[in-house]
Parts: structure tokens; C-alpha cells; sequence
């Protein structure tokens, strides 16, 4: 399973890059190979201010639906279009074409409260 | 007999294997205070020939419409259902198969609720219609559910040119809180643009009727476009027959067309089961409540088909579904599936043709008889049609049953202020004989309570 | 080859059954309707023969798997084979030919009907209030909620929540969120029952009812029923029966002594009306005396031999469905329950629970039941083991398929990993149990020798797996969309 280094993750599964005062987020591969065909990503309009751990849009599966959580508070300044038409980039590429939204920090403290990949993964131990 | 088959060496061997003495002892779990102590206090088995003995006493009781002409409607109707569609709808594989939890073997259920959702959605003009819900009155419920859910705003405009009983569920549901429910008048028979023109702009949609309750041929472009302009969606209950003739809201521009799928091969069967139909627009599929069939392939690249989009639904989205429902309405879904391909394209043409003719044969005749009129004279109508009458509604249809007939629906029931309006709907089956039956009971009553015009104090129309 | 849709079977020129001659004078369509009101281009539906209809028809009905097949254990669905007579009593003209506005006077006998089969089930249930309005059991769930909404309302006090054990069906939640009330979800215990510890942190003023399915979805008799019942009415909320398991205990005990305020019934489930392919169903809602103020109106009453719905309720949440609920299916299952007769209602449940228990002790030393002990009318196994092999609840589900026999309910309840929810009911004979039995333990050897054929399955059923993520990907929802594709598949 793929948990790259340079990020930083929640709980919940969804990753997190920070660049400059923009992060992007998506789910993790973990995430994607838990849920099975992504067929639907439901996410907000740009503009949306969201706050850290509430649900900000959902992501469908063939037989689930699961909350997207947002790892950090502040305005969603983009969105991944090209997921409205073809969802499974969300299985090939979770960490590159598969990305869900970006978003403007607030308050860029809040990343150090996310899990490392070595959390991340530790946290994952517990589940299998 | 309770359709069990057990010998006593087979219960003795399951008892034995499961290791428990006696049977008692499996249910053990049961507190003894919640314990039946005896037997339910109900009669005992009978054989098949009591029973159907006692049915048929009971079925002699009712005056059903192969003993009496019906002209009886108001969404209901006595159309003619073909025998092969009843030899379909009683096959074991339809009837007594569920959900199509495991497509690999419920192919013939999906494929049907498939060719239902291509035939709704041609009958209607609109992109994509569901696998049905349970009847007209709960389709309109879940249309109010989608406009409110779609528009983000509280208000629901109904015509009272929408059943009445309809308007009661809706109003049953809207007490949830999901949205609240305002109706509009009728003038002359048609439904009010005024007050959907100055409602204001927090509307989430426009309920009306085509044809009405009343029978009345609506403007649907003019309703449509009226919704619009506030910014509410268009909601049209239409009736499928007069489908295959009048323009459909879809062409339109309706945002959802839904309705009572009984005139399509179900049986009246005292109002259920019955069946409701529903359709939209597919760019908004994701609020569809409801199942869905689609086409996809197996392993081998075969065509076949599941259900779709299941994550909307109450089994997976649990508390945020886009509705409560379970299932549809299969094997009456069937039923429509079925008859629409017996009668086809012209056959269905036929049927509206027909009903279209003699309810305006039975209203030209009527229009001879002095003291009755129609109540909307100038409005054009489809196969329903409220007539005045000179005395008291009830009273009519009562003297009718003298000559097998079942005269129509007093409208008094629904409105005191209109006792001697009487609802009469015609079928392609109601042959001239009936109609010219139904023109002479009425004459003769009308005479017998003329010199006596006891109209309406408080008439509205 | 897989069988055409109509449209494809479409001939222009091709006729079914005709109607007789117009008899009347025609005046013609655009003398009669305004030319705006009139349909353009006519509906593109099918034109077939009715031969050809048969043939398709009857085509696509043997793809199906059905009870007079095999088995067909779904778990919490109650597939109990559907008696044939209870067919030919609803198809009976003076039933099936009945306008539903007809006055109740040329009515009485299936006015009659309804009134018998009350009767029955308040002795079954042991509570004197019931309507037949609702079209199923979803149905039942949010007119009662509706109802309890209006009784707090009446008390002064709406109220804002209701209690949901997590196995709970899905209906429960939403139909609760429909209502406009918030879903309180309370965990099961070790024992798979309700946790009386969690469920009184739970309760609070704002509780206005808790639904409770009994026996559970994992087939296990909610023992603490009692003290359930009083820990909610002493809060002042209500508590709901979900009867999807009545099939456990009817004649066998009384949902009205264990203290429910209403209890809803499956009549396609316990009472044998055919499930057709996902309806129709047919709901019945019971309710303790304080509450039948508000059931739903119109409400049957009787009056010497007389019978006649009585609309003047004003306390009633209203109507529900367009008429009286599904009387085609009343007529049914009335039917069913004369033909049982008291004996065979308890003996239904008695053998139902006899066939789960026997089916439970055959498949459990190879998979791992949720719980130890005797169950009621279904259990609950885990392919847990399997899943270690690499074989899933879904595989097995599908391996089934080959050996002619329908899967159990799977990944439900929530609760339970991998989980196979098994209901047999009371008409699967011993040997039919056995057969089942006997394929569940040949796909467990499979699935530690030759996981691959388990993988493979089903092979022998009218297709195989189907991709369900392409169809939800690329909707094809219609023939329409199906021709815009330009594939035929």
C-alpha cells in the first residue's frame, strides 16, 4: 500500500499537501481500495468555507458512500473537474489525478495536528 | 395446514443434530410473561373450497364493474386489461421472485423494470424515469420531497386541480417539515395562473394535474412557464393514457411528471395495490428517489443489467437518502410493462382515441337533457367530465344502480358546497348501449327531479 | 445470446390485442382538443405481436430465481412460499373489478375482508389499534413516527429525537430523518442485543421514540424487551416494533404484552403475499389504544353487520396512501391466515424456527456464527474464515447461484464482518435444508482448495457478474440512452 512520505493524513483517510498558503487534499490509496469503484465525488462550489474534520462533500462507491472530511479550515479555492467524468481516477491515481479540492488555509497550525505517513500507516496497522 | 413438510422422523433427526430435547426449548429466549399461554383465539384451518366458498360470498357483496358499467374514475379506471397480460403478471418467476439483490438471477425483473423506465420515459417526454413507487399519491409526495430538497426553499403550490386524496398525502407528508403545502384555485376548470405569477420567489415548485381532477385538458406550457418565471419547478401528475394524445408536460418543460400507472393493466382492485410512476431530467439522476435499472456487461462482455446509482438509497445512505422507500411497485410495474407492449404505439393511441370519443359522445347527449349541464362547458376535456346536475349528486348515482350502473363520482364528498356535481369518467370500454343506457337513466332522473331546482346556494363553478 | 429488449423485437405495422370498433360517431382528435394541447410525434412504444410478447416475456421470466424454483434464504425478507389460492381470491372480479370511490354500501364484502383480517391480527399482535393504509413496511415506519410526532405535539411536546439500534434497517434512519426527527444510534452488545447501559445514556426529554426490531437482525430474541419498553415510556417516549421478523413468533408470544406502542407488519413477508419482484407489499400498523386517535384516516368501523370507513378523525395524521393501502394484498393474506387457521399460525413460527436452528447447527463449525446458542427464525454467520482464504461474502454469494439455489442476504446486518444473513422460513422441507447446507460446506472446502472456481462463480446462471461500476458510471437508464450509445452490448 502506497503512503507517500512527503504528505500529511487524517483519520479518516483523506491526505493532505501543503504548498505555500493552498493545500490540496484527496484519499488516500488505502481509501480508494477499501471503497472499490469510485463512481460518483460529490464536492462543494469554490467559494465554500469549510472547517477541519467536518464533512465537506461525499465519495461514491458502487454500494457505499462515504463523508469526505476536510483536514483543515478555510475557503475551497478549487475543485477537481475532471472527476465529474471519469470518478475512478480516485482508484488509479489517488495522490496526483485523483484530487478532490484545494484549499486556502486559515490557520496553517492545524496541519501540525495531522497524522505523518508513519501515524497514518500505525493507524492503519490497527485496522487490519 | 400451514404448508410445512415434516415427518416426525425428519423433526426428531433436526432436534437430535441441532442438540436440543425438545422443540421448546429453541425459543427458550422468549420470556415466559410475554408467552402466548394457549392458542390465538382464532377459528381453525379450512380447506381451500371453504375458503374460496367464503371469498366469492363476500366478492357477490360488492358491486364490481363486470355486473355494472363504471364510469367511475378520478385516477382509477375500468380499462381493458388483456388476458395475456394477466397470464404474465401470475407467473411464478415474476410473482414470487424479490428484489433483484442478485442480478445474475433476477435478469427477466431487471430487464422489465428496464423497458418500464424506457416506456414511462417516452410516455412522459422526460430523460429518465425510476422503477415506480407506490402509487400516484406517494409520487407526488416525493416530487414535493425532490423540489423542495433540489430548490432550498420551503414552499409547494398545489392545484386543487390535483386529486383530492393526493392533497391530503401531500399534506400528511408535508407536516414532516420537508416543505409546506398552499393550494390553488381552479377558474373555470383550469388552474390559476395569478396566483403562481405574485407568489413571490421562495416556491420550490408547482403541482398541477393533466388532464385535472375535474377532467379539464390543462395549459401545461402556460403552468410550466408560469413556475418558471418564479423560479419553481413545474410538477405534473399526468395521466398515462392521455398520454399517447396530449403533449406531454416533459415536451413542455416539466421538471418532474409522475402519476397513477393503474389505467396502464392494473386491475381497480378497491385503489391497491396500484402503482405510481415518476420521471425527470437526467442531470438531476442523484435526487432520484427510488430504484433504478441499467445496462451494463458481465464478465464475458453480455449485456445484462443491475440496479444503479444504489448509494442514494435508503439500505446504503441510510439517514440521507433521497427517500424512505424500499422497493417499488415490481409486478404491478410489470404490469404496465406488459401492457404497453401488447397494445403498442397504436394500440394505446386506440385506447385514448376511444375515450377521448365516446366521453365526448356521452357529453354531447347530455348536453340534450334539460336541467344538467356541464360544469365546464367551454374547457376541453379528456375522458372525464363533471356534469350539474338538477338535484342532489348522490341521489343520481343511487337510482343509476337500478339500471347496473355506476354513475360517477358525487363531488360532494369533497366539497359540501357542490353536492349536486357529479365526476363521470368514460373508458374505451363503455360501448354506446352504455353510454345511451347511462343518457336515458339520467333523462328520466332529470325529469323526475325537475320543477324542483333546488341549485346549489354556494356553487363555485 | 441474451434476450432482445422490445424495442429491438419492435416491427412497425405489428399489432397485440385490438379494442372493438368505435361505435359512436367520430368527431376526430383535433376537432376535439386544442392544437396545442395535442401530442406532436406519437410515444415510441413498442409494436409486437402478442405471440411475440408471450415469447419475451416469458423469455425473460425464466431468467429469474424464484420461490417455486428453490430456496431462497434471504435473510429479514420472509421468502416463504406463496400459496396459490391467495392469488385466485384477489383475482375474482367482485375483488379485483371494485372502484375504490364506490360507496361503502356496494362494498360490505370487501369491507368484510378488511375487517376479518383486522380482526386476526390485533389477536396476533395483541393490540387493539391497526390500520391497513400503508403501501409496505417503510410506509408503516413513517406513519408511525408521524403519529408519535402528533401524539408529543398534542402533550405539549414535540420532541426531537428517536433511538436506532446500529442493526437496524436501513429504512429506520431514514425514515426518521424524513420526519424532520434526528437519529440516535445506539450500539448492540456482546450479546448482539440492545446495551441497556448505552441505550439509558441515550434516552433524554428530547427522546420521542425508539424503534426496535424484534427478535434482532441477527435473529437473537431481544430478552431485556421488558425493561427496554419501561426505561422508555418512563421518559414519555414510545416504543416501535419493527415486524420485519414477526415470522419468529407469531402464536408464540405478543408484541402488545411485551409493551410496544406500535408494531408494523409485513404482510409479503409473514403472511405469504407474493414479493413480485419488489412489490407490492403490504403494511399494517398496530398501535396501543391511546394511539388510535391518530392513525391514519379514513378508519374501518363497524356498526351491527355494517360496515363503513369514517373519515371524521380529527386527530388523525391524515391519509397516507391514494385509498385503503393495497386490498389486492389484504385479500391475500386473509386468505393465508384462514388457511392456517390459529394451529398453523403458530406452527408457521415454530417450524420457521425449528428449519433456522437445523440450518444454523449443519453450517457452523465451518463458518462462524455471530452468536453461540439457539436463534429464533434466522442467524447470522460471518465468512470471516473464508475471507482469511480470500474468499468473501459476495463470492460465496455467488457460488450459490451455481448450484441453482439464491444467496442469503450479505454485508447486513452492518454490524457483522462478512456478514450471511440466512432466513429459510417454515416451507423449506429438511431436504431442501439440506442441500443448502450441503453447497455452503462444498464452497467452504472450495474456498480453501480451489478458491479460484469461487472467485469464477456464478458460471452457470444467464450471465455473470455483472460490472455494476460501469453501470453506474455510464448510466444507460433507457432504450433511449442505450441507442444514443450506439451499443448493443
Amino acid at each position: 500500500m502506497n503512503v507517500p512520505r512527503e504528505l500529511r493524513y487524517t483519520k479518516e483517510h483523506e491526505w493532505i499537501k501543503v504548498e505555500g498558503g493552498e493545500a490540496v487534499v484527496g484519499v488516500t490509496d488505502y481509501a480508494q481500495g477499501e471503497l472499490g469503484d469510485v463512481i460518483f465525488v460529490e464536492l462543494p462550489a469554490p467559494g465554500t468555507r469549510v472547517a477541519q474534520m467536518k464533512a465537506f462533500g461525499t465519495i461514491d462507491a458502487v454500494k457505499t458512500v462515504s463523508d469526505l472530511f476536510a483536514p483543515v479550515t478555510g475557503e475551497i479555492v478549487a475543485v477537481n473537474g475532471a472527476l465529474k467524468d471519469d470518478p475512478a481516477l480516485v482508484n488509479r491515481s489517488p495522490y496526483k489525478d485523483g484530487w478532490m479540492v484545494r484549499i486556502r488555509l486559515e490557520s496553517p497550525a492545524e496541519v501540525n495536528a495531522l497524522l505523518s505517513a508513519d501515524d497514518y500507516e500505525k493507524s492503519l496497522g490497527a485496522h487490519a | 395446514m400451514s404448508f410445512v413438510g415434516r415427518s416426525d422422523a425428519e423433526r426428531r433427526a433436526m432436534l437430535e443434530r441441532i442438540g436440543v430435547p425438545r422443540e421448546e426449548d429453541l425459543w427458550a429466549s422468549i420470556p415466559s410473561e410475554f408467552r402466548l399461554s394457549g392458542p390465538l383465539p382464532l377459528p381453525a384451518p379450512l380447506a381451500e373450497y371453504e375458503i374460496a366458498r367464503r371469498f366469492e360470498l363476500w366478492a357477490e357483496r360488492n358491486a364490481d364493474a363486470s355486473r355494472y358499467a363504471c364510469f367511475l374514475g378520478g385516477g382509477i379506471y375500468d380499462h381493458f386489461i388483456p388476458a395475456a397480460l394477466r397470464s404474465i403478471v401470475s407467473r411464478s418467476e415474476f410473482a414470487t421472485a424479490y428484489t433483484p439483490y442478485q442480478p445474475e438471477v433476477a435478469q427477466g425483473t431487471l430487464q422489465v423494470i428496464f423497458e418500464y423506465q424506457s416506456m414511462i420515459r417516452e410516455l412522459t417526454g422526460m430523460e429518465v424515469a425510476n422503477a415506480s413507487l407506490y402509487d400516484g399519491a406517494t409520487a407526488a409526495v416525493e416530487a414535493a420531497v425532490f423540489a423542495a430538497g433540489a430548490k432550498g426553499r420551503p414552499r409547494v403550490l398545489c392545484s386543487t386541480g390535483v386529486h383530492p386524496h393526493t392533497r391530503e398525502v401531500l399534506r400528511t407528508y408535508a407536516s414532516a417539515g420537508g416543505f409546506r403545502l398552499e393550494e390553488i384555485p381552479l377558474e373555470a376548470g383550469r388552474t390559476a395562473i395569478g396566483p403562481i405569477a405574485s407568489a413571490g420567489n421562495d416556491v420550490a415548485a408547482v403541482i398541477w394535474a393533466q388532464p385535472n381532477f375535474e377532467g379539464v385538458v390543462e395549459d401545461g406550457a402556460a403552468l410550466t412557464q408560469a413556475a418558471h418565471e418564479i423560479g419553481a419547478y413545474s410538477l405534473a401528475a399526468a395521466d398515462p393514457v392521455a398520454l399517447a394524445i396530449l403533449r406531454p408536460p416533459g415536451h413542455d418543460g416539466a421538471d418532474v411528471v409522475f402519476g397513477e400507472g393503474q389505467p396502464l393493466g392494473v386491475p381497480m382492485s378497491y385503489g391497491g395495490p396500484l402503482v405510481g410512476f415518476f420521471a425527470i431530467r437526467k442531470a438531476e439522476v442523484r435526487r432520484l428517489p427510488g430504484r433504478l435499472a441499467g445496462v451494463t456487461v458481465d464478465l464475458d462482455g453480455k449485456r445484462g443489467y443491475v440496479l444503479t446509482l444504489q448509494t442514494r438509497e435508503q439500505h446504503i445512505r441510510r439517514e440521507r437518502a433521497t427517500s424512505n422507500i424500499c422497493t417499488n411497485q415490481g409486478l404491478m410495474a410489470l404490469a404496465n410493462t406488459v401492457y404497453l407492449a401488447l397494445l403498442g404505439a397504436q394500440g394505446l393511441r386506440d385506447v385514448a382515441t376511444q375515450c377521448l370519443e365516446r366521453a365526448h359522445y356521452l357529453a354531447d347527449r347530455i348536453g340534450e337533457i334539460p336541467g344538467v349541464r356541464l360544469a365546464h362547458a367551454e374547457a376541453p376535456f379528456f375522458r372525464e367530465l363533471v356534469l350539474r346536475l338538477p338535484a342532489p349528486a348522490e341521489s343520481f348515482a343511487r337510482a343509476a344502480l337500478d339500471r347496473r350502473i355506476l354513475a360517477g363520482i358525487p363531488l360532494g364528498r369533497f366539497d359540501r358546497t357542490r353536492p349536486n356535481h357529479l365526476l363521470v369518467a368514460v373508458t374505451e370500454k363503455r360501448s354506446r348501449e352504455d353510454l345511451d343506457r347511462y343518457v336515458d337513466t339520467l333523462a328520466s332522473w332529470a325529469k323526475a327531479h325537475a320543477g324542483r331546482p333546488r341549485e346549489e346556494a354556494a356553487c363555485r363553478s | 445470446m441474451p434476450e432482445l429488449t422490445l424495442h429491438e423485437l419492435s416491427v412497425p405495422g405489428h399489432r397485440g390485442p385490438r379494442l372493438m370498433p368505435l361505435d359512436v360517431p367520430a368527431q376526430g382528435i383535433d376537432r376535439l382538443l386544442p392544437a396545442d394541447r395535442v401530442r406532436k410525434e406519437p410515444a415510441a412504444l413498442p409494436e409486437i405481436s402478442e405471440p411475440t410478447a408471450m415469447r419475451h416475456f416469458v423469455n425473460l421470466s425464466t431468467l429469474n430465481h424464484h420461490i417455486d424454483k428453490a430456496i431462497y434464504p434471504l435473510g429479514s425478507c420472509t421468502m416463504k412460499y406463496n400459496p396459490k389460492l391467495n392469488d385466485e381470491m384477489a383475482r375474482i372480479p367482485g375483488f379485483a373489478g371494485i372502484h375504490p370511490m364506490q360507496p361503502d354500501d356496494l362494498v360490505q364484502g370487501a369491507l368484510a375482508v378488511v375487517a376479518e383480517l383486522h380482526e386476526w391480527l390485533r389477536a396476533i399482535m395483541g393490540m387493539p389499534g391497526i390500520t391497513t393504509q400503508p403501501a409496505a413496511g417503510a410506509q408503516c415506519e413513517l406513519t408511525a413516527v408521524l403519529m408519535a410526532r402528533a401524539y408529543h405535539t398534542d402533550r405539549g411536546d414535540a420532541r426531537e429525537e428517536v433511538i436506532v439500534p446500529d442493526s437496524a434497517h436501513g429504512t429506520n434512519p431514514s425514515t426518521v430523518h424524513q420526519v424532520g426527527y434526528r437519529v440516535v444510534q445506539i450500539p448492540s452488545g456482546p450479546d448482539g442485543c440492545v446495551d441497556l447501559a448505552a441505550l439509558e445514556r441515550a434516552i433524554s426529554p428530547r427522546t420521542a421514540a425508539m424503534m426496535l426490531t424484534n427478535p434482532n437482525t441477527l435473529g437473537i430474541f431481544e430478552r431485556q424487551v421488558g425493561t427496554i419498553a419501561r426505561l422508555i415510556h418512563d421518559a414519555g417516549a414510545l416504543l416501535y416494533l419493527d415486524g420485519a421478523n414477526l415470522n419468529a413468533m407469531m402464536g408464540l408470544a405478543s408484541p402488545g404484552a411485551m409493551g410496544f406502542d406500535f408494531a408494523h407488519i409485513n404482510l409479503h413477508k409473514t403472511f405469504s403475499t407474493p414479493h413480485g419482484g419488489g412489490g407490492p407489499g403490504g403494511g399494517v400498523l398496530c398501535v396501543r389504544k391511546e394511539l388510535e386517535p391518530y392513525l391514519p384516516m379514513p378508519v374501518l368501523e363497524q356498526d351491527g353487520d355494517h360496515y363503513r370507513w369514517n373519515v371524521d378523525r380529527p386527530r388523525s395524521i391524515g391519509r397516507v396512501h391514494s385509498y385503503y393501502g393495497n386490498f389486492g394484498i389484504l385479500v391475500r393474506a386473509l386468505c393465508y391466515m384462514r388457511s392456517l387457521g390459529a394451529s398453523g399460525i403458530g406452527e408457521a413460527s415454530r417450524e420457521a424456527i425449528l428449519n433456522a436452528n437445523y440450518l444454523k447447527a449443519r453450517l457452523k463449525d465451518a463458518y462462524a456464527a455471530s452468536h453461540e446458542g439457539p436463534c429464533m427464525h434466522e442467524f447470522v454467520l460471518s465468512a470471516s474464515r473464508q475471507k482469511a482464504r480470500g474468499v468473501k461474502a459476495l463470492d460465496i454469494a455467488k457460488r450459490l447461484l451455481d448450484f441453482g439455489m439464491h444467496a442469503p442476504t450479505i454485508y447486513f446486518p452492518l454490524i457483522v464482518e462478512e456478514a450471511l444473513m440466512i432466513e429459510p422460513t417454515e416451507t423449506e422441507t429438511k431436504g431442501s435444508l439440506d442441500a443448502f447446507a450441503d453447497a455452503m460446506l462444498q464452497i467452504d472446502r472450495e474456498s480453501a482448495e480451489d478458491p479460484d472456481r469461487v472467485h469464477a462463480a456464478p458460471t452457470r446462471t444467464p450471465v455473470r457478474r455483472l460490472d455494476e461500476a460501469r453501470a453506474a458510471r455510464k448510466l444507460i437508464l433507457s432504450w433511449q440512452d442505450l441507442e444514443a450509445e450506439g451499443a448493443g452490448g
